[in-house]
């Protein structure tokens, strides 16, 4: 069979265009953002950061600010984070995302900025940078996904494992007395004066990702008050490196992640200052 | 009752099947393929005629891969109507 025909197969399998087929411009009820590029993302299959590249992508299309939206991409599995949303990035040294932000917020204060970190890289080693520069209040949205693990490096303990969470460099499970306890980054930062809207989220069922959309949204929006730092955290998942499947590594994220991180805001515009 | 129908177009390049979108449908309409797409992966295919174009499954998708589309018939009414009316019309229902 040549490859064109296989291809046509496969079209079929997959139910497309029939004659009586609702499939017409007209009825599309969701369509993926043209902000977020066509190329094939490097992720493992069933990984959050997919769904919040989409959801960011959305964010930027909704409000029309594609031409000035700066973002800076982290180190980590989320590295090329800039080959998949079609606006300008830029990509930071390990944990310092925050601060290149800043330093592109403050040259262009009326651009939107916003920086793309997972937990090892700004929870370990950007923990100064993330820390000040909240502190300093820059009116910058700083994106936090958080899955508890190390996902690039293969898999090694970050800050926010859970105890008893094995990973390569904890393989009888995090033990508090000598690791110390996870680091709950999202409420720390919620203390200080520079932070306006704080916030957890997560991204595994429908519910979650139209509240998570919601956050986001948000945190573009509060940019233009100058009031403070918009932080949003999404409970992630990691299932590569958890070692299962992607529908046992959400059910998994339920029930252990999420007792653990709380989903929700923790600090809104309304209830403080 | 306005009839409501949907249907989705699943991109199976891009497709790794991770199975979260058949977690997500209310309807059980997803299941997987038993064949590959390009990359190896055993891609998602609609089983059911069911869909009502909700948008959850494509909520879910990391890569993006699902478009949902809805319409809602509301043309099968009009015509039940006017035939009580006389049978001498008759009626014809456009695309
Ligand atoms: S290693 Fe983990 S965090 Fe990284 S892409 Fe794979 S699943 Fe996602
Ligand atoms: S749109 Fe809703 S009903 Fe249709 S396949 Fe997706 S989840 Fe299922
Ligand atoms: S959620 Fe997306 S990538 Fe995962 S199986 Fe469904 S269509 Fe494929």
């Amino acid at each position: 069979m040549n490859e064109k025909n296989m291809i046509d197969e496969e079209r079929h399998y997959s139910q497309v265009i029939e004659e009586e087929s609702v499939c017409t411009a007209e009825n599309i009820v969701y369509e993926k953002p043209s902000v977020l590029l066509d190329t094939p993302m490097h992720y493992c299959p069933g990984c959050g950061h997919g769904v919040a590249h989409r959801l960011i992508a959305e964010v930027i299309e909704e409000l029309g600010i594609q031409n000035e939206t700066i973002g800076v991409a982290p180190v980590g599995c989320s590295v090329f984070a800039y080959n998949y949303l079609d606006i300008d990035m830029t990509e930071a040294a390990h944990g310092r995302a925050s601060a290149v932000a800043t330093g592109i917020k403050r040259v262009f204060p009326d651009k939107y900025v916003f920086s793309y970190q997972g937990d090892g890289d700004l929870a370990a080693i950007g923990t100064g940078e993330t820390i000040h520069t909240c502190n300093r209040g820059e009116n910058i949205l700083v994106v936090f996904i958080n899955n508890g693990i190390y996902g690039m490096t293969g898999g090694q303990m970050a800050p926010t494992t859970l105890p008893g969470m094995k990973s390569t460099t904890s393989p009888f499970g995090r033990d508090t007395q000598t690791m110390g306890a996870p680091i709950k980054m999202t409420e720390l930062i919620a203390n200080l004066p520079g932070t306006y809207y704080v916030t957890r989220q997560a991204v595994n069922t429908p519910v979650n990702v139209r509240k998570a959309k919601k956050a986001i949204m948000n945190g573009f929006k509060y940019q233009t008050l100058k009031k403070g730092l918009s932080f949003v955290e999404i409970v992630s998942n990691c299932p590569s490196n958890w070692k299962m499947t992607p529908r046992d590594a959400n059910k998994w994220m339920e029930d252990n992640m999420f007792p653990f991180y709380p989903l929700g805001d923790i600090k809104t515009p309304n209830k403080e200052n | 009752m306005a009839k409501v129908k949907g249907d989705i177009l699943i991109d199976i390049e891009k497709c790794k099947g991770c199975e979260l979108c058949i977690d997500a449908c209310p309807q059980g309409s997803l299941e997987k393929s038993r064949k590959v797409n390009n990359k190896g992966y055993l891609f998602i295919v609609k089983i059911e005629d069911n869909c009502t174009g909700c948008t959850n499954c494509a909520l879910v998708c990391p890569e993006g891969a699902i478009t949902v589309y809805r319409k809602v018939d509301k043309e099968k009414k009009q015509v039940a109507k006017i035939t009580n009316v006389t049978s001498d019309i008759t009626v014809t229902v456009n695309e």
